[in-house]
């Protein structure tokens, strides 16, 4: 054993109390880390899984982003225009182009898009009334863009084309509604339209938004509900590249003017909370941490100071400053690496604990216990982040350590 | 003179610098020769174990210089200083310093290992070498708290011998010795000196010690005065 290293740790082990103190808090912190961002990251990304399964990766709506520019600021375009009262023209509504858009999309490598028309409708089911959001789908293309076919827990797809009017429900609004399959619910629309329909399958993404919402029907009878014949006013995406959606849609967006979102936008708000949630997590975590480095930090300065002698005596012999100073960062990095190496078996442990436990959550998502991520990037994080900070804890002690002037100590006779 | 002296001061003098500034060694003239055993002595607080510091390289001079071997050390870095004290220079203390973790005998190899120069068996041999001939060979695996006082400067002398230094310092050693132990100590001191040429320099304030080193150099207030 290098003859520095067997100084450090005879030391550590003059120390073993306080030694194995700090050992414990660096492993906690360690643990905790490894465990919460299992916890964390498991869940951020079973969601965004989810949402890549179950919502389009682009949506095109018939909506624009901004209002369009109006006729005085466009004849006036660097003037301060200012226009009140505005009324803005009643369009009929839906995408009028969406041949030409889909045409253009089927030219498009990697990319599916189905065509729908989305609105709100009321169910009726007995004595009991339920807004709901209803998607006119053609059940052949559905299947190019969606996983509606997997999600369904009762029923069959393609019973909606086989049945005279066919509905699929969310599995939250066939519990509001108290309807099963093949109960016969009626549905009114704002434009005044009613339909008898029948239950003809039920789904469950696990996302609690879409489950308790949602329905399903024949595009051409939500155009007949909805009293807007011929019109599609969404149009779906499913991209072979995630990655590439945020392009997608810009590119969709800048040609034809439809404001058309990526699944990064529609999802904007969590991935927002996300990044709270992984802030306070890593600062809880980094707290802990720092509370084991000053326990290190204490360590190192009680050795420092009861060392003193063999210091002197070192450095009489010839140690260098350096040679001092290496000594005490070599037990803060001991103690960093044993805490790292107990921290990665309890933080296993803990993410196994967690993982054999069960129960019923019920929040953005739907599902059994945790969802846990395994990867490695926590041990290497956590442990990188513990070495680095007990070795800095010990670099102060030890550079008191190192600056000691031995003739202060040795000094015998006058 | 064709050999240079194995330690010089010259003109050494050592201020501590303060409100009010303590002269500790003033105008030191002095060589010491291969192979010669010398004491300083002088009454407490007459700058003895100062004057030892400077010629150790353990403290900077406030004026003049040291040289060891005729080398010039006023430029030396600490570093190139440290290294020099682990090449030429051994150290032996009023307290022994042993490191309490250590035997004796792994104190007294951690100036080999240091130094890095002989591989281990040869380190071992060598630190064995030493305490047996310091009369420790039945307590080499023993930690300094199982041995007497004696024996643990010994063990403390075996260490500061253990690179085999041409100058050996001595800063009351036998300070904390019964009389019996401190003269085993001095008589090692000259064997070292003149059966094995080394340069031995040693602090003491006990005449009857002193009387047996071959040169005897008194301080008063941190001056050399040319008694005995």
């Amino acid at each position: 054993m290098p003859l520095i290293l067997s100084i450090a740790l005879s030391h550590l082990a003059h120390r073993r109390r306080q030694t194995l103190v700090s050992i414990l808090g660096v492993a906690l912190g360690v643990s905790f880390f490894i465990g919460m961002s299992s916890m964390m990251r498991g869940f951020q990304q079973d969601f965004v899984a989810r949402v890549i399964d179950t919502q389009p990766h682009v949506l095109i709506r018939d909506e624009y982003r901004r209002p369009p520019r109006q006729p005085a600021e466009i004849a006036h375009p660097s003037a301060a225009v200012g226009l009140s009262g505005l009324e803005p023209r009643d369009e009929p509504r839906g995408l009028r182009d969406a041949r030409a858009i889909l045409d253009a999309i089927a030219a498009m490598p990697g990319v599916a898009a189905a065509p729908t028309l989305s609105g709100q409708v009321l169910l009726r089911f007995g004595a009991r009334d339920v807004s709901v959001g209803m998607t006119g789908i053609e059940p052949s293309r559905e299947r190019l863009v969606s996983k509606l076919a997997d999600d369904l827990i009762a029923g069959r797809l393609d019973d909606l084309s086989s049945a005279a009017n066919g509905i699929i429900l969310g599995e939250g609004v066939a519990d509001k509604a108290g309807a099963a399959l093949g109960d016969m619910v009626t549905a009114t629309s704002p434009a005044g339209v009613a339909m008898r329909m029948k239950v003809v399958g039920i789904f469950s993404t696990g996302i609690t938004a879409i489950d308790n919402f949602e329905t399903y029907a024949l595009l051409k009878k939500a155009q007949i509900l909805q009293d807007r014949p011929d019109t599609i006013n969404r149009i779906r995406l499913k991209l072979a590249d995630i990655e590439r959606a945020d392009e997608v849609a810009r590119r969709i967006e800048t040609r034809f003017g439809w404001r058309t979102e990526s699944w990064q936008e529609a999802s904007k708000n969590v991935l927002g909370i996300f990044v709270i949630q992984n802030g306070i997590m890593y600062s809880t975590v980094s707290a802990i941490l720092i509370v084991a480095c000053f326990g290190i930090f204490n360590v190192i300065s009680t050795v420092v100071f009861e060392k003193v002698r063999d210091i002197a005596i070192l450095k009489s012999i010839g140690f260098a400053e350096r040679d001092v100073r290496r000594i005490f960062v070599l037990e803060g990095l001991a103690v960093g690496v044993a805490g790292t190496a107990c921290g990665f078996l309890l933080g296993y442990g803990m993410v196994e604990f967690m993982a054999s436990l069960e129960f019923e959550i019920e929040g953005f998502v739907r599902s059994q216990g945790f969802v846990l991520d395994r990867s490695p990037w926590a041990y290497v994080t956590a442990g990188g982040a513990a070495t680095a900070s007990a070795t800095l804890a010990a670099w102060l002690p030890a550079r008191r350590a190192a600056k000691l002037h031995p003739v202060d100590i040795v000094r015998g006779g006058g | 003179m064709t050999t240079p002296a194995a330690v010089e001061a010259r003109h050494l003098t050592r201020v501590l610098p303060g409100a009010v500034p303590v002269t500790l060694v003033l105008d030191v003239e002095l060589s010491v020769m291969p192979g010669e055993f010398a004491v300083i002595t002088g009454p407490s607080g007459s700058g003895k174990s100062s004057l030892l510091y400077l010629l150790g390289l353990l403290d900077r001079p406030s004026e003049g210089w040291v040289l060891i071997e005729g080398r010039p050390t006023a430029d030396l870095s600490s570093d190139d200083m440290a290294a020099l004290r682990l090449e030429k220079l051994g150290f032996v203390f009023q307290f022994h310093f042993l490191l309490p973790e250590f035997t004796a005998l792994g104190n007294v190899l951690i100036p080999m290992r240091r130094r890095g120069t002989l591989p281990e068996p040869a380190m071992r041999a060598r630190a064995a070498a030493l305490l047996d001939g310091l009369g420790l060979a039945e307590h080499r695996d023993k930690r300094p708290d199982q041995l007497s006082g004696g024996q643990r400067q010994r063990v403390a002398i075996a260490r500061a011998l253990a690179n085999d230094p041409a100058i050996l310092l001595a800063d009351e050693p036998t300070g904390n010795l019964d009389t019996a132990s401190a003269r085993t100590v001095f008589e090692t001191f000259r064997a070292l000196a003149h059966d094995q040429g080394r340069t031995v320099l040693t602090v003491t304030h006990d005449s009857t010690l002193a009387a047996m080193a071959d040169r005897r150099i008194t301080l008063v207030d941190g001056r050399l005065s040319r008694g005995a």
